[in-house]
């Protein structure tokens, strides 16, 4: 087990938006976790990220730390105009792996080449962020995640913005870093049919949990015909 | 007097030297630190915090404190204030606002009460002094740049991840909040400071002008401090020249000097994004 959650309750602005929420992650799980908005996917999130402490209930990891979470937050309105080249991106992820080195090694530069090598991004290194499309920024981010941690990585909506073909490309990477790299994959998510394409679990959050387990059971579940639509009923549920 | 002879006295003398090696120290720590504020959007906690510092100098001068034993304590206080509230977000920068044009106020006051406005309050505000700075001043602020600086480049790394991405960098087990706290702590130093040469009405330029100046042509970040530093050591030097020349205050000349190399910069990089349309 590799992440456990008992009994987790989180505020969000003085409210309450996750309660009494138990699950457990194993390695190599692929988990989305869905919900309308406002649901408290992204508070869970944040604090199994530890950007927010739980008002009570445990979190717990197994076998690695904080600082190798590979993590793809959402996008700011800072960064988009941020000038900045590729490679300084990337470089970034490698900073929790300092300690306190004040500057990065050798291995360091090594391990954002092959992270940008993986997400075909090494011919774009010495371009500068705000120049690229929003498919390129979300794989340099993803570079970047990697760098940060390599058995866990947790992804904030990452298909928010992108096009259709940008979204299958990312999912493809996502897939492949979850089969051949054996990466636990952590992802909130909008999109329900990706979802249930691409994970092998899905949790359903309405401030308490309403659903967590396999793929195939949530989609026999009346939650899941709900976010699906009724045009996919009869496809899907 | 032609250009030359002019030269060679600015040179000669003494107080010139001075005011020029403590003008490029504090433009240098202004201009670094000044990459990472105003990228985080966070200007306004500069023209904040050196309207903090001007009351607080009005009240020390009047009360009869030293004013940079009583000024960098207190500014630095307001600046972890400061940073507190533009975290938060919304409402922030009004919030800034109101404690810059108050602090000013009761610096105008605490002026009026102790016998109005004399030449050394004036200099605090508009800077005229930068010729009469001694050597002890020339030292203090050549101090602060070598900390400023040293600390800036062993943190350079931290620092740039949480200009970029602060929620990445925390989420990922950094220090987010003591980095953002050393830069806000450096920079009420660097104002402090700063004030004295170039005034506390206009020393906030000094850290916003340098950095925008360099965004406008540079696409890395490496590249932007390294431009915005060179930006600021040539702004000072040009502005003293010109307020010797024209016998101007050279605070002001030093920010109008920013001003022009700021609106060089901006058309050339368009210009030079129309010729790439084509």
């Amino acid at each position: 087990m590799l992440i456990e959650v008992k009994n987790l309750c989180m505020d969000y602005d003085r409210k309450p938006a996750v309660e009494d929420v138990s699950f457990s992650v194993d390695e190599g799980d692929y988990v989305c976790i869905v919900g309308e908005n406002g649901t408290g996917k992204s508070t869970l999130m944040k604090g199994l990220l530890g950007l927010i402490e739980p008002v009570s209930g445990e979190i717990n990891f197994n076998g690695i730390t904080r600082k190798q979470i590979g993590y793809l937050p959402q996008q700011t309105p800072v960064q988009r105009d941020f000038p900045a080249a590729v490679h300084e991106v990337v470089m970034s992820g490698r900073l929790s792996s300092c300690g306190l080195k004040p500057f990065y090694s050798r291995k360091d530069r090594q391990i954002a080449a092959e992270n940008m090598q993986l997400l075909g991004i090494s011919d774009i290194a010495k371009l500068s962020y705000r120049d690229l499309s929003g498919g390129q920024q979300q794989r340099v981010l993803m570079a970047r995640a990697l760098c940060a941690g390599e058995r866990l990585l947790v992804l904030d909506e990452p298909m928010a913005s992108l096009d259709p073909v940008v979204t299958a490309q990312l999912y493809s990477i996502i897939k492949r870093l979850n089969t051949e790299r054996g990466m636990t994959i952590l992802m909130v998510s909008h999109d329900i049919h990706g979802a249930v394409n691409q994970a092998n679990r899905v949790i359903h959050m309405n401030r308490r949990m309403e659903f967590c387990g396999s793929v195939a059971d949530y989609m026999k579940t009346d939650l899941c015909k709900c976010m699906m639509g009724e045009e996919h009923k009869d496809e899907h549920c | 007097m032609n250009t030359a002879e002019l030269l060679k006295m600015l040179f000669s003398t003494s107080f010139t030297v001075y005011a020029l090696i403590g003008g490029i120290a504090v433009a240098l720590c202004a201009a670094l630190l000044g990459v990472s504020l105003v990228l985080k959007r966070y200007s306004m906690i500069g023209d904040g915090l050196s309207h903090v510092g001007f009351g607080v100098m009005a009240v020390a001068m009047t009360v009869g404190v030293a004013p940079l034993a009583l000024s960098i304590p207190t500014v630095i206080i307001a600046a972890i204030f400061l940073l507190r509230i533009s975290e938060r977000g919304i409402g922030g920068d009004a919030a800034i606002a109101l404690i810059s044009s108050s602090a000013l106020a009761i610096g105008v006051i605490v002026i009026s009460l102790g016998g109005g406005m004399n030449v050394d309050i004036s200099d605090y505000m508009f800077g005229s002094s930068i010729l009469t700075l001694t050597k002890g001043d020339v030292i203090i602020s050549i101090v602060l740049a070598a900390v400023v600086i040293m600390l800036y480049i062993i943190m350079h790394n931290r620092i740039f991840a949480i200009t970029f991405d602060e929620k990445f960098a925390t989420a990922t087990g950094n220090r987010s909040g003591l980095y953002n706290m050393i830069i806000a702590v450096l920079t009420a130093v660097t104002i402090v400071i700063g004030m004295r040469m170039i005034g506390a009405l206009l020393i906030s330029s000094l850290i916003i002008f340098p950095p925008l100046t360099a965004m406008r042509v540079c696409r890395s970040y490496r590249s932007v401090e390294i431009c915005s530093v060179i930006v600021a050591a040539v702004c000072v030097v040009a502005g003293m020249l010109v307020s010797f020349i024209l016998s101007i205050p050279t605070g002001a000349a030093i920010v109008l000097t920013n001003l022009c190399v700021f609106i060089i910069f901006w058309a050339v990089s368009f210009i030079a994004r129309r010729i790439v349309r084509r």
